[in-house]
């Protein structure tokens, strides 16, 4: 059994300041370039679903954690990795199915666990993740931590939602319901298939507190997953955090999202989440040339892991069991 | 000390809760009413509502938590009430539960049990009379345990509860009042045993079916042939050695399952034991159910489930045809 996490050591390690928050977002941006990069190459295999865009939802959200806190996150779940501290070679190891991945390249893009960072697993079902982290509940119930369930729009409308947000509210679990609303289930736009419109107001009436972010904007999203968090610490429940945010690329490798209307892209693309909070440093005055050199050196080091990974080697069919035990 | 099985279901849970802090057990109606079968009366009262509860009826919300709580340090064991609900919890069981340990590269082990009640002859109809386990046997990481008598319940429980990875206990309805000496040995999920020797046939089969086949036994041996009953216990991992081992000696097998052929459990042990011992083989056949879903009156129920008068019958046929002399 996997003891405490360590994520949180690296995220006060990094800080919880803008300026980190800003290096962690562009690291998981710049992971997404490398693998989009690699897919085409053939390095990363069957299909691979990019968080480009949605950087903020994942980053702001795990700032707010602790040691010993669970994070369960989806198919489209690179950021949610990132953000909770696996290392981007680990990762990237495990999209090319390399032995050194962070699941000896038995999972995939889709199904990235790292324990030892606190992330139970992605899942590639819709709305598994909300399952993981109500059970992870339970056991965090005990301990004083927080579990996160990330998915999306499309989740709303599965059982795992209904049914997990009513038991977690029964039992006062100390889950976190985390909503990363980017518009579009799949290829489907999520107005045409969400009766009532409005996911907040569906948790809201489980009786949590429920409420709803701009996703594109790191310093909200923390704001408002610190006081879910703390709700959830203090042993009153769960609590659900709506993000409104888009994913800049389509559903997966085969979308090119032709179903999106003209200029609907453009405006996200406006209020892309490094965007905002390159804006909001300088504001705060912090120097252009520190912004860039931050982002430099994630980058570098970004591809840095990403070369050593793409080096690495397959692992070998005989010396992986064939016969399940445990 | 004798006891029914449902009593040895309570008993083994009891112990495995009072030994090890970190399991719990939850369900629909399993902590204040005691379980709908009465298998888990006065739990909640010991070990406290946080330990022991009810919950929604959500068989996916149960299935997932059972996953999350056992891959986060506890040790879940969760009632699913009839096995026919267990279409709803599949998705966390299979996809989630049952791959974890493998595809996480081993990082975690999923210390999971999911109890259900199976089987028919209970007058409930389709949707509460059907046996899971073989759309469970096929799914690599799951374990399935499937005791006949109350000592092998309370071993099996023992055991799943212990066990790193998922199990699935089936409770057969109709063995509930089944009374038996209560042991303390251990009982190894994959053993199955022998609990009639004999030399001339071998009837193997589970739960409910390992009762007929006993009784079958007792009419066979009055037109002088002599059975050999295996009761398997566990149908994943199978216990392919001992059933071999039997026709050996017997060269003949019959496979007794409650539930249709195509996908049976009973067809895939004829066919494994084939492969491995056909040259030592007179005779494998297997005695399932109509390819139908399960009848609700009790004429038709009656008929459709093998009893030990269908097998005492279908062995003697049997031997009939493949040994004139």
């Amino acid at each position: 059994m996997s003891e405490a996490s360590s994520h949180a050591v690296a995220a006060v390690e990094r800080g919880s300041g803008l300026l980190d928050l800003y290096g962690q977002m562009v690291r998981i941006r710049a992971f997404e370039d490398e693998m989009q990069r690699l897919f085409l190459r053939g390095e990363v295999h069957g299909t691979v679903h990019l968080y480009t865009g949605q950087e903020a939802c994942s980053v702001g959200v795990c700032s707010a954690l602790r040691a010993g806190d669970r994070v369960a996150a989806t198919y489209r779940g690179h950021g949610a990795a990132l953000a909770m501290g696996t290392e981007p070679r680990a990762l990237a190891a495990e999209l090319m199915g390399r032995s050194t991945g962070v699941c000896g390249g038995r999972a995939g893009s889709m199904n990235v666990i790292d324990l030892e960072h606190g992330l139970i697993g992605c899942f590639g079902i819709v709305g598994g993740s909300i399952a993981a982290a109500t059970g992870a509940g339970l056991s965090l119930q005990r301990t004083g931590g927080v579990a996160v369930a990330f998915f999306g729009d499309g989740a709303a409308n599965h059982g795992y939602f209904h049914e997990c947000l009513n038991f977690a509210q029964v039992r006062r679990l100390p889950v976190l319901f985390v909503c990363e609303n980017n518009l579009y289930g799949e290829f489907t736009p999520m107005a045409a298939v969400t009766a009532g419109g409005d996911i907040r107001a569906r948790a809201a009436a489980y009786d949590m507190p429920a409420e709803k972010v701009d996703g594109n904007d790191v310093e909200q999203v923390r704001a408002v997953a610190e006081r879910a968090a703390a709700h959830a610490r203090r042993g009153d429940g769960p609590a659900f955090l709506e993000c409104l945010t888009y994913r800049h690329l389509g559903h997966s490798k085969t979308d090119p999202g032709a179903y999106r209307p003209e200029g609907e892209l453009d405006e996200w693309l406006a209020r892309d989440p490094l965007t905002v909070a390159a804006a909001k440093l300088a504001e705060a005055g912090v120097p252009d040339d520190e912004v860039a050199a931050c982002a430099a050196a994630v980058r570098a080091e970004v591809e840095a892991g990403v070369a050593a990974a793409v080096a690495d080697p397959y692992p070998d069919p005989a010396a992986t069991a064939t016969e399940y035990a445990g | 000390m004798t006891a029914d099985l449902r009593t040895a279901v309570r008993d083994a849970l009891a112990a495995e809760l009072r030994r090890d802090e970190r399991v719990v057990l939850f369900g629909e109606d399993i902590a204040a009413a005691g379980g709908v079968f009465k298998a888990t009366p006065g739990l909640v009262e010991e070990f406290g509502p946080e330990r022991v509860f009810d919950t929604p009826i959500s068989e996916l919300a149960l299935a997932g938590a059972a996953f999350g709580s056992a891959v986060t340090g506890l040790r879940p064991v969760v009632e699913i009430m009839f096995g026919d609900f267990m279409a709803l919890a599949m998705d966390s069981l299979v996809n989630q539960s049952a791959k974890y340990w493998y595809m996480s590269g081993e990082q975690a082990p999923v210390p999971l049990v999911i109890r259900c009640a199976v089987g028919g002859g209970g007058r409930f109809g389709a949707i509460h009379s059907q046996t899971p386990a073989t759309w469970l046997q096929s799914i690599a990481g799951l374990k399935i345990v499937a005791p006949a008598f109350p000592d092998d319940a309370r071993g099996l429980i023992e055991a799943a509860v212990r066990d790193p990875n998922p199990v699935v206990v089936l409770e057969h309805k109709r063995l509930y009042p089944v009374m038996g000496e209560i042991g303390s040995e251990p009982v190894a999920i994959g053993s199955a045993r022998v609990v009639r020797p004999g030399s001339d046939v071998t009837i193997v089969s589970v739960m409910r079916g390992v009762h007929d086949a006993l009784a079958a036994a007792e009419t066979l041996a009055d037109a002088g042939v002599d059975a050999e009953v295996i009761d398997l216990r566990s149908l994943r991992p199978l216990d392919h050695a001992t059933v071999i081992e039997s026709v050996l000696k017997t060269s003949r097998l019959l496979a007794v399952e409650e539930g249709p052929e195509l996908g049976g459990w009973a067809s895939g042990l004829v066919g494994a034991v084939a492969e491995r011992a056909l040259g030592d083989l007179d005779d494998v056949w297997t005695l399932t159910t109509p390819p139908t879903p399960i009848p609700y009156s009790p004429a038709l129920e009656d008929a459709y489930l093998p009893d030990a008068g269908a097998i005492a019958r279908s062995v003697l046929a049997r031997l009939a045809v493949a040994d004139p002399a």
